[in-house]
């Protein structure tokens, strides 16, 4: 492969595009004769709509419609074989009277203006008769139902080796350590415009996967897949919240559906509206127990995990990955239970899994390194996980040992200052945790097509939400066949492209860059045949096909090449291939080879400063050094990697969505009262490095995935950072001045 | 939004006139009005933009006193020269509020009459709220209170007034000049916005149709400054805010004055301490005992007891932020 | 922008870009739905309609707004420069050019508006060190978090800007 292109920091192809203003996200569509739909909720958390009053509604002039249960079509009966996800939950609202959660959508108001659409929703009167509604954080703790949905993803209770009970251990810790509820909060509402053309649908959406929306809504209005057509031109920002398929995308085709050819429908959600009507991360209560032997070296870990989900439906939070993964014990005992109340379901947020496992087990190792009186780098290094705990199975790579020494290094952890250390009003603190992130392959396809004029344009269907893609996959075929990425055009986003495996899971990168890969080496192999020379003696430099004869045939003539022009005038057209990235078994999504474990690995460091008098806590600097496999552009997985900091930073330090609990709703629904990292927040030091590495197992890439594993760890590594700053331990999240203040 | 009529006025006298009707409204830099608007908290038929009447965008200094304009922008008043050197709290008062484009709209005879950030009455989905619904009752008296009232609260409302330039302004003993059909009044900065004991559902004792037309600031405050607390570092409204304004002799106080925001329903006065404070030197445990007395009728909500430790702390840092600056 | 009764409408007219728009309109339209609905200039995006996230951040009258809390009805007269209006004959403004040269975006939904933002926060002169121009940035938020490359670029931008 050509060094020059893959691994090095391309600038971002659709950089221009972005900063102009050019890049067209889903609400920036407004086909001719667009209806705005406003969808009005349920103000109340629990009961059934006896009737919903649309009079002074429909009395707005410029209101087209006002529609409630009845009005739509009732799903096809072929919604119910698609799977939960990635539909992202079977409970569709304005199917019938049943009011499961505050904000859920109770009628849908369509008007010409958006000012009208909006005025008229604010008038229609749902008449609900309430009935009682459990908090989810009060509810009984209970076992999640495996019958269909997010708790079968994962076992929900693991026992490796013999139980031990870590309080026999001579060295041993257990606490709670909780999280609340958060939102995933992309700056993008989520937005989906809808138009019938005969018996096509059209919707431009802003998602994660455009294939799942057109499966889904195939399935939902009981049309062929080719019936669909779903594009994505640009997401922004979804980070889970655009992954699965939400009721607001069936409800705009089905609305579209009823107001007929012509009339597209824009149904953009509002702030608020992001709060109820898509998922979230649900609040968990961590109870980790550790017990070890006096040389720090783990005999047992316990993690049972509980987080909130819907009356609708269990969704699980699999924090526990974590603990089944990280640290070499003999005995590992988790279990995973919910809590179910009226709240609208919750979903995977970046970083779903290990995010809040190593918040919980990042603290608690902290912990332990104090009561055994150990460095917690070295207490981590003791307990270096050779083979994943879990299974004994080897690691397709793994280079958290030289993670670790490298951050250590560049952060100076051996000789930072002493907890506590003043300066001006700050306490000056220092604290690691481990960043680890499991990993999901999915498939793919990829098609490359070279043009009479040698031009190559490359065709797949994966969703930009920002991590890349739209440089980095046109970097994988560049790398092949001698060009710059910029020569290569890409096309993507749309569902009539080859498949792409969804953008979540931190699973782009490893399944489309290998069918991109195999794309290209195939498109090579072709302009090989059409010179007439052997596959395997060709590269590519610099727009021209070159044989490397010289290797292979000592005597024969030096080093050929020719111009791909020359070689698509000898052809006479265009050449097109397909690659792919296929898993073994023909599945749809795994884990990883089954012969292995596949998981990516890091070290945070951070510097905090805390002001007990006020209660404050701020970020002076992060090092975070990462063993992901190969980087394919230093520059975008960099970005990645500083966004996933500041994602655990918001988590640590700032972001909670509160459920009011004598009410039965999200009590603050916007950007003013759940608080989001601003500029002001970050400091420029945030160090970034990733260990060289190539994943041979992984994939044919040697990549994996970086885009969640930026945002593990951070949360621990504040906690442990204060509490080396001023000897609090702070075990529930956000760390916010009412945790720090000093009393008195 | 309900459809409303825009008219743009040309004078005060216009301005007021039309502002009295009934169902008519003011609108200045807008950054609440708007928001009042989508929230449903109003529904005026008549929206009258203050913005056009000429006059009212001006500082001037008349002897001791300046004089901001209503419609001055909050950017513009921090960064005038006799703002900067007269009263560096106000200026960074300004600073720490909103962002930067926030700043460039909202208006500082506008910021002070801003609504309480209560998230049960800023709720899109309305909750039972005094100031929303009068007589609908107060959710958050036994609900969530972590950035309610320690001071001044009632059954009826326990929200606060989270202006910072109407806290440093309060501080600064500025007074709001008005003019009414009635005739015109000048309020004192700290009376200006509505303890619930006074009137739960309103936020301040503006009339229908009062138009405040001058702020006046006396004298000078050099040595003053602004701390505001907050989880975020910017472009967050404060959990709790401190404006002191010191007169120092040597390094003893011979006048304080000592506003909190986001601790009641208006700037609040830390009156006792003040007093108590003159011959001290800051930072004294005559002055630690200044600061105790004036939050003697502090009274804690369930669950904001940690306000009252906050707002203690950070009184004595802006002391001290005031005297060293 | 459809049947408003006559008495809700009003007339404004604002020079977007450069170009004199005058139009009668329904009072309610705020200045970002006005660019977005009704002049197709996509480029301030609506995050939250509230003030609250930066997203729409253009100039009026050369200073940075948030377009989400402005009625056009209240502008009137004003000159509004959008993310659009920025590039010149297909140059792209330095600015422009910073924030792609630092990698000082994501996704780039806020990116139009963390660029008019930071054109502004140029033309203010606070961008003295990177203190002063995280804090004068903070009122666009970034959820995918390119801070210290947004940081970068605009004082990168920023000598460029002012030689």
């Amino acid at each position: 492969m050509n060094v020059t292109t893959m691994g090095t920091g391309v600038r971002r192809l659709d950089g221009p595009a972005k900063v102009t203003g050019a890049a067209m996200f889903a609400a920036d569509h407004r086909p001719t004769g667009t209806l705005h739909a406003v969808l009005v909720g349920s103000p109340v958390p629990a009961g059934s709509l006896t009737h919903l009053d649309t009079t002074a509604a429909l009395a707005v002039p410029g209101v087209v419609a006002v529609l409630g249960p009845g009005d739509l079509p009732r799903p096809d009966p072929r919604l119910d074989e698609v799977s939960v996800p990635p539909l992202a939950t079977r409970f569709l609202p304005l199917q019938d009277d049943r009011i499961c959660y505050h904000g859920q959508a109770v009628a849908v108001v369509l008007a010409g203006s958006l000012q009208d659409a909006e005025h008229a929703a604010t008038l229609v009167r749902p008449h609900i008769a309430p009935a009682p509604f459990v908090v989810p954080a009060d509810a009984p703790v209970r076992d999640a139902t495996t019958a269909e949905g997010y708790a079968q993803l994962m076992p929900l209770t693991e026992q490796v080796g013999e139980p031990i009970d870590p309080r026999e251990a001579p060295v041993h810790v257990a606490a709670t350590y909780a999280q609340p509820d958060r939102h995933n909060n992309p700056m993008e509402p989520s937005a989906i415009v809808a138009e019938w053309d005969g018996d096509t649908l059209t919707v431009t959406d802003s998602v994660q996967h455009v294939y799942a929306v057109r499966d889904t809504l195939a399935a939902a209005l009981g049309l062929d897949q080719e019936k669909v057509l779903v594009r994505s031109p640009h997401t922004g920002g979804g980070f889970g919240a655009k992954a699965f398929v939400w009721p607001h995308e069936i409800i705009a085709a089905q609305v579209a559906w009823v107001m007929g050819p012509g009339r597209p429908v824009k149904l953009v959600l509002t702030r608020a509206q992001m709060y109820a009507m898509v998922g979230y991360q649900p609040a968990m209560w961590h109870d980790v127990a550790l017990g070890a032997a006096g040389n720090g070296s783990l005999i047992t870990v316990r993690h049972d995990a509980v987080n909130t989900t819907a009356v609708t439906e269990d969704y699980v939070e699999f924090a526990t990955a974590t603990a089944l993964s990280l640290y070499a014990s003999p005995s590992i005992s988790t279990s995973q239970r919910v809590r179910r109340g009226h709240v609208n379901l919750p979903t995977f947020m970046r970083s779903p899994l290990d995010g809040p496992g190593t918040w919980a087990l990042g603290s608690a190792i902290d912990e332990l390194a104090h009561a055994a009186g150990i460095d917690p780098l070295d207490l981590r290094l003791i307990n270096h996980a050779d083979t994943e705990p879990a299974t004994g199975k080897p690691w397709t790579s793994k280079k958290l040992v030289q993670a670790y020494g490298e951050a250590a290094r560049r952060f100076g952890w051996r000789t930072r200052p002493i907890g506590g250390t003043v300066d001006g009003q700050w306490r000056i603190g220092c604290g690691m945790a481990d960043a680890t992130q499991g990993q999901f392959r999915f498939p793919s396809q990829a098609r490359l097509v070279m043009d009479r004029t040698a031009t190559v344009t490359l065709e797949v269907g994966f969703t930009d939400i920002g991590q890349g893609p739209g440089t980095v996959f046109p970097q994988v075929a560049a790398s092949v066949l001698g060009l710059r990425p910029e020569q290569i055009r890409v096309k993507y986003g749309d569902a009539r492209l080859p498949f792409a495996g969804p953008t979540y899971g931190s699973g782009t990168t490893i399944g489309v860059g290998a069918a991109v890969l195999d794309a290209a080496q195939r498109l090579r192999g072709e302009l090989a045949r059409i010179a007439g020379w052997p596959a395997d003696e060709v590269s590519c430099a610099d727009g021209r096909l070159r044989r490397d004869g010289s290797q292979r045939v000592p005597f024969s003539r030096t080093d050929e090449d020719i111009p791909f022009t020359a070689l698509m005038a000898l052809h006479g057209g265009e050449v097109a291939v397909e690659g792919s990235f296929a898993l073994p078994g023909g599945v749809p999504a795994d884990a990883g080879p089954a012969e292995y474990a596949t998981r990516t690995f890091g070290a945070v460091f951070v510097e905090v400063a805390v002001d007990p008098e006020l209660g404050l806590l701020r970020l002076r600097r992060a090092t975070g050094v990462y063993s992901a496999g190969r980087i394919v552009n230093e520059r975008t997985a960099r970005s990645q990697m500083i966004g996933g900091i500041v994602w655990g930073w918001g988590m640590a330090a700032l972001e909670a969505s509160t459920f009011e609990p004598a009410l039965g709703r999200w009590h603050s629904q916007n950007l003013a009262g759940v608080a989001l990292p601003v500029n002001a927040d970050i400091p420029a030091a945030i160090d970034i490095a990733f260990i060289d590495e190539f994943d041979e197992h992984a994939g044919p890439l040697g990549a994996k995935g970086i885009g969640e594993l930026s945002a593990t760890g951070t949360a621990a590594a504040v906690a442990n950072a204060v509490y080396d700053a001023i000897g609090v331990r702070v075990r529930d999240l956000p760390i916010t001045p009412q945790r720090l203040l000093r009393r008195g | 939004m309900i459809p409303f009529t825009y008219e743009r006025v040309g004078t005060v006298a216009e301005a007021v006139e039309h502002s009295t009707a009934p169902g008519s409204m003011l609108i200045a830099g807008g950054t609440e009005v708007v928001n009042w608007l989508r929230l449903g908290v109003h529904g005026p038929a008549t929206l009258v933009d203050l913005k056009t009447v000429p006059g009212l965008a001006d500082i001037s200094l008349v002897g001791e006193t300046v004089h901001i304009g209503p419609l001055v922008r909050l950017a513009d008043v921090a960064a005038h020269p006799w703002v900067a050197q007269r009263f560096p709290v106000l200026r960074e008062s300004i600073h720490l509020a909103a962002s930067a484009q926030l700043r460039n709209l909202a208006t500082i005879g506008g910021n002070p009459l801003q609504y309480t950030r209560c998230p049960y009455f800023r709720a899109e989905a309305e909750t039972p709220c005094t100031k929303r619904r009068p007589g609908s009752g107060c959710a958050a008296r036994h609900g969530i209170t972590d950035n309610q009232a320690i001071f001044g609260w009632t059954d009826d409302c326990v929200a606060v007034q989270p202006s910072d330039p109407g806290t440093a302004l309060a501080a600064l003993d500025a007074v709001y000049v008005t003019r009414h059909a009635d005739g015109g009044r000048r309020i004192a900065a700290r009376e200006l916005n509505t303890l619930p004991s006074q009137d739960a559902v309103a936020h301040n004792m503006l009339r229908p149709g009062e138009v405040i037309t001058d702020i006046e600031i006396t004298g000078t405050a050099p040595t003053s400054t602004y701390l505001k607390v907050r989880p975020r570092a910017s472009y967050e409204f404060a959990t709790v805010a401190v404006a002191v304004a010191l007169e120092v002799d040597g390094d003893l106080v011979r006048r304080a004055r000592i506003a909190l925001g986001s601790v009641a329903m208006r700037p609040w006065r830390l009156d006792a301490t003040e007093r108590l404070l003159v011959g001290h030197r800051i930072g004294s445990a005559a002055a630690q005992r200044a600061i105790e007395a004036g939050f003697a009728d502090a009274k804690p909500l369930p669950g904001n007891e940690y306000k009252i430790t906050l707002a203690r702390n950070a009184v004595a840092r802006a002391l001290r932020q005031a005297v060293t600056a | 922008m459809n049947e408003v009764s006559p008495g809700h409408t009003v007339r404004t007219a604002v020079i977007v870009n450069g170009e004199q728009v005058d139009l009668d309109h329904d009072a309610r339209v705020t200045l970002l739905d006005f660019l977005r609905e009704n002049q197709g200039l996509t480029g301030a995006k609506k995050g939250c309609n509230r003030g609250e996230c930066g997203s729409c951040t253009v100039l009026v009258g050369g200073r940075r707004a948030n377009a989400c809390m402005v009625l056009l009805a209240g502008i009137d007269g004003a000159e509004v420069t959008t993310v659009e209006g920025l590039t010149v004959d297909g140059e792209l403004h330095p600015m422009q050019r910073a924030f792609v040269d630092h990698d000082a975006f994501q996704c780039g939904f806020c990116t139009p508006g963390q660029i008019m933002s930071a054109v502004a926060c140029v033309a203010e002169g606070h961008v003295g060190d990177d203190g002063e121009i995280r804090e004068w940035m903070s009122g666009n938020i970034c959820r995918c978090s390119a801070y210290p490359q947004i940081t970068a670029a605009v004082a990168t931008a920023a000598k460029e800007m002012r030689s």
